[in-house]
């Protein structure tokens, strides 16, 4: 059973390769951020830095990492892990391509 | 009513300093947490934070959250019950529970005892009034920034180690100083009198007005700090007064439970008090008739102190010489043991350099090193340090002793530079940091460190004043095996190649592309990181002008959005006013942009233009284009390239004015602006000597006279103030450009990325400069050239292209579609 809620954000091109750009909607308050590397791979993850909020869409892209804009914290793209010797996370979402375009699952809270 | 009897001991810890908390942390690392649970009561309102380091929070060289050591998460992590702003009022023996003062109580198994110490106040009249402060603690240093923030005149009293540095950092706050010192001399406890002479000579340079042999009487004040009155009539005005006369044990509450006390809570070998359920560490012990006040010799107590608690029944502790210095940066101390000679049976050997700044002493007893005083030049204080613990016999080594490790060993069979494998684990190699060789050793090899940024990254050695750098970089090739000679520093982690090196390869080797020299180089991440990124795009563009596509991925966001970003996210916006000039056209404008957008506030700033502060990304491109219409453009008060040109009115206005000092400005801006550069880069020119316009102070600085132009480089405000040194003077202002041009470009070509022209100057010398722009006429038109070559391609508005639709993907958000 599928708990996402999958978001079509558009096509691939719509995102510069090693670049990040900032969502229209947020999750739980807090604004998303979708990343694409060097290798073409994508990834999304809550849009604040774990230190003190700092917007990692705007960040250095390097490898599968980005580097925060206001402290340069690095924070591993797939995990949303901060790298040593910081410590936190962003969280990450799941994203898929389907047709060329990009589509980022909010997770959704299950009624029990 | 508790059911369940909780198996663990319980450790109540009362202050969370630096020795109480650097204790539980020990007793953690021996798995004290199956033993305790543990509290932890802290009369500040904060977590735990390096005291050390509230000089450089002063200094503005660290904020309050660098300085933290455990976050509350920590506290979390490992079970630590903390209380903070609440202090212990009672301690109850006999039923063996604290009390606070919000009342709470709770019962222990083990207490500690770790209340540092409070600072002593003269017996003056005055203490009590707003304006007047110690130096302790983050509370203090708060009024003190508050003061530098709204008022003018400081006045520190006392001329120990911790009045120097809080003197120094509120000078580097823009504050005037004053510091009055009892004694003839500073720190006379620490330096004799020549080092201390030196000191304050270099002090005095620096901005700071000494009064020594200074009585103060009182602190005159009706509502306010107002001054310090002396006792031989002398009056200090003063708006600020801090007090850093010293430091007492604070004992109240281990005197009022009847533990026994001296000057100190008097703690035996084990740092037991005389209650064996309680123990004590730091500055509010007395052991052996000794109190303490640094924090060497507190992380020794903290070790046996916390293996005892984890039951370890050999842990013995003995204090050890002892070595100061001074967090000044520039200012380079050294002192250990002995100051002099104590009677003619002992030898002091003194060198001496006036000119240079640089003294050195030791003293010998019954041929053992005992004291050693050093200035200027403090690298073989550590050696010392060593030689004076392990009361090595250096009767052979008497004559050369003085000169230093190198020389003094030189020809013997010992190598130069310290001897890592007979060095003690517990010799302290971070003194800011409390570092030990052994931490470091073991950080390396747990964490398989490699370069000296990670060492520093997870044991913070050598991260505060760097005065340990040399040996940090040895105990890693110690440890790693690996030795690596004085090498050039890498660009970053992802390479060993240096700054000179890649650039000599760009050129040599054709290379045009960032794939190509980290194929060259043989880079560890295919796609290199923030920090080389930047630097390879900066290279590659000086290199092939026109050629070269810059690569907006490989910007920090500043530079890839044309804007600064500030910490809430938002942007500030700095159109350029052309050597300062504006028109009420451009006013209206800005004044309408304002509105328009809402942008929350309007600023003069330092380099004699207006900024627009937090405007929202989106508007961005619609307010530059709105900019552009009244005819403005960016100020690239972002850009690693040309910011401000700083002019004065000069002679079309100024009644001393010899040239038209604006004019040239602004045709020295229009020259230069949109050129990237290695970092920013600031012009001034002044119309006369009174240099309005601060050039001394600029990367480039003009000062007109009547014969001619004053041609300044390498100035530098900010951190480490550097005043420009003088290149040449010439006749006419095509030579200034020409000048102009060609420097710019010897500095783009030839300095390290992120390198001003300051510590560029400072590395190669302004002789060299003087070689390639004044010596060598054929050799500056070449490069005044290549300048303006490269100039044709740079000069475009970044915001005008924005504003046109040029990475419009920037700005917008992505949308939802449906
Ligand atoms: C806006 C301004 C302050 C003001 O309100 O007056 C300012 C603001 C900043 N300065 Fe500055 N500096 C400003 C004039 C200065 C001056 C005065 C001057 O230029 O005459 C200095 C000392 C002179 C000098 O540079 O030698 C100055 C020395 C610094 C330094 C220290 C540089 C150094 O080499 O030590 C930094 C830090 C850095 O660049 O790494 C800095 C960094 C900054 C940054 C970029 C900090 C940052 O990274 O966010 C600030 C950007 C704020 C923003 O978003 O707009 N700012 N800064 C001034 C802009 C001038 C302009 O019109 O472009
Ligand atoms: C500005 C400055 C610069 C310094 N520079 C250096 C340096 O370069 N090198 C060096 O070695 N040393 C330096 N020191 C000294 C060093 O900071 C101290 O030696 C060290 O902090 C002592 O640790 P401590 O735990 O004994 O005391 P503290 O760190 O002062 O901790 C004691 C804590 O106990 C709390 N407390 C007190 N009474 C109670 C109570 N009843 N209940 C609850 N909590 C209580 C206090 O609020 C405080 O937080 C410097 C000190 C200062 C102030
Ligand atoms: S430097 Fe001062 S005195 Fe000289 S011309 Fe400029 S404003 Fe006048
Ligand atoms: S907010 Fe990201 S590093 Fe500080």
């Amino acid at each position: 059973m599928d708990t996402h809620i999958w978001k079509n954000i558009g096509p691939l091109s719509e995102i510069p390769v090693r670049g990040a750009r900032r969502l229209c909607f947020g999750h739980e308050g807090k604004p998303i951020a979708v990343f694409r590397t060097g290798a073409d791979t994508f990834f999304a993850l809550i849009d604040e830095c774990p230190h003190k909020a700092g917007p990692l869409s705007e960040g250095i892209i390097a490898g599968n990492t980005v580097t925060c804009p206001l402290h340069n914290w690095v924070i591993e793209l797939d995990s949303g892990n901060v790298a040593a010797p910081d410590e936190g996370n962003a969280r990450s979402l799941p994203v898929r391509v389907e047709g060329g375009e990009l589509f980022v699952g909010l997770p959704v809270r299950e009624l029990a | 009513m508790n059911m369940i009897a909780n198996p663990l001991e319980h450790l109540v810890v009362i202050g969370n300093g630096m020795a109480g908390m650097r204790t539980v942390e020990e007793l953690l690392k021996r798995d004290g947490a199956a033993k305790y649970r543990i509290t932890v009561f802290g009369a500040e309102p904060h977590v735990n934070y390096n005291r050390i380091m509230l000089s450089s929070v002063l200094a503005g060289d660290k904020t309050i959250d660098d300085i933290v050591i455990n976050t509350h998460e920590w506290y979390a992590e490992n079970g630590i019950n903390l209380i903070t702003g609440d202090a212990v009022t009672d301690i109850n023996r006999s039923i063996r529970t604290v009390t606070s003062a919000s009342g709470l109580t709770v019962q222990y198994d083990k207490l500690l005892i770790a209340t540092g110490s409070k600072p002593l106040a003269p017996p003056i009249p005055g203490l009590g009034m707003p304006g007047v402060c110690a130096f302790r603690d983050i509370a203090d240093v708060d009024k003190m920034l508050d003061a530098a923030r709204t008022q003018k005149r400081a006045v520190v009293i006392g001329g120990g180690l911790l009045g120097l540095e809080a003197a120094w950092g509120l000078k580097q706050r823009g504050m005037s100083v004053a510091l009055v010192h009892l004694m003839p001399t500073l720190m006379e406890r620490q330096l004799d009198a020549p080092a201390a002479q030196l000191l304050q000579r270099d002090l005095d340079r620096r901005g700071i007005a000494f009064f020594t042999e200074g009585q103060t009487e009182e602190i005159t004040g009706t509502t306010h700090a107002e001054g310090v009155q002396l006792a031989d009539g002398r009056f200090i005005p003063a708006d600020l007064v801090v007090l850093a006369i010293g430091i007492r044990p604070n004992i109240d509450l281990a005197k009022a439970c009847g533990l026994e006390v001296n000057r100190g809570i008097v703690v035996t070998d084990d740092m037991r008090t005389s209650d064996p359920d309680i123990f004590s560490v730091g500055e509010c012990v007395e052991h052996r008739g000794s109190v303490f006040g640094l924090v060497a010799p507190i992380w020794d107590q903290a070790k046996v102190c916390a293996a005892r608690m984890a039951g370890d029944i050999n842990a013995l502790f003995a204090a050890q010489a002892l070595s100061t210095m001074l967090k000044i940066t520039g200012v380079d101390v050294f002192s250990a043991g002995a100051l002099t000679a104590a009677d003619e049976a002992d030898d002091e050997i003194t060198l001496r350099d006036d000119n240079r700044g640089m003294y050195k002493k030791i003293v010998i007893r019954d041929g053992k090193l005992v004291g050693s005083v050093l200035y200027g030049d403090v690298s073989d204080g550590q050696w010392y340090l060593q030689l004076m613990r392990d009361k090595t016999d250096v009767s052979e080594l008497r004559d050369r002793l003085v000169f230093g490790r190198a020389f003094a060993e030189a020809g013997s069979a010992v190598s130069t530079g310290p001897d890592f494998a007979a060095m003690a684990d517990d010799t302290q190699i971070c003194g800011c940091n409390g570092i030990s060789k052994g931490t470091i050793c073991c950080a390396i090899k747990d964490k398989d460190l490699t370069t000296l940024s990670e060492v520093r990254a997870h044991t913070k050695a050598s991260a505060s004043c760097g005065q340990c750098t040399g040996l940090v970089e040895g105990l890693l090739a110690f440890t790693t095996g690996v030795t690596t000679e004085k090498k050039i520093p890498a660009i970053c982690d992802c390479t060993t190649a240096g700054h000179d090196e890649v650039r000599a390869a760009i050129l040599a080797q054709s290379l045009k592309t960032m794939d190509a020299i980290r194929e060259t180089f043989g880079w560890k991440k295919p796609d290199g990181c923030h920090k080389c990124r930047p630097a390879l795009n900066y290279y590659l563009l000086c290199a092939w002008p026109g050629e070269y596509v810059d690569d907006s991925r490989s910007r920090f966001v500043n530079e890839r959005v044309h804007a600064n970003i500030q910490k809430d996210g938002t942007y500030s916006v700095i159109p350029r006013m052309w050597g300062g000039m504006t028109t009420p056209a451009e006013l209206h404008a800005i004044a309408s942009v304002a509105e328009k957008f809402q942008i929350p506030s309007v600023k003069v700033t330092g380099g004699q233009r207006i900024d627009l502060l937090g405007v929202k990304k989106e508007d961005l491109p619609a307010v530059w284009a709105d900019l552009n219409a009244a005819g403005m453009v960016s100020g690239h008060a972002y850009a690693k390239g040309l910011r401000t040109v700083k002019t004065c009115v000069g002679s079309e206005w100024c009644r001393f004015g010899t040239q038209d000092s604006t004019g040239l400005g602004i045709k020295l801006e229009k020259m230069c602006w949109g050129s990237w550069t290695p970092h920013k880069v600031k012009f001034a020119v002044s119309g006369c000597p009174r240099n309005c316009a601060e050039a001394t102070i600029k990367d480039m600085g003009i000062v007109c006279v009547e014969a001619g132009y004053d041609i300044l480089v390498g100035g530098n405000g900010g951190i480490d103030v550097r005043v420009t040194d003088p290149l040449t003077r010439v006749a006419t202002e095509d030579e200034v450009m020409e000048y102009a041009g060609a420097f710019m470009q010897v500095y783009r070509e030839e300095a390290h990325y992120l390198e001003r022209t300051a510590p560029w100057i400072d590395r190669v010398g302004i002789d060299y400069v003087k070689k390639r722009l004044v010596d060598d006429a054929e050799g500056r038109a070449a490069l005044n050239a290549r300048f303006l070559y490269s100039q044709s391609f740079a000069q475009s508005d970044p915001w005008a292209e924005r504003a046109n639709g040029t990475d419009a993907h920037e700005f917008a958000r992505m949308p939802e579609l449906v």
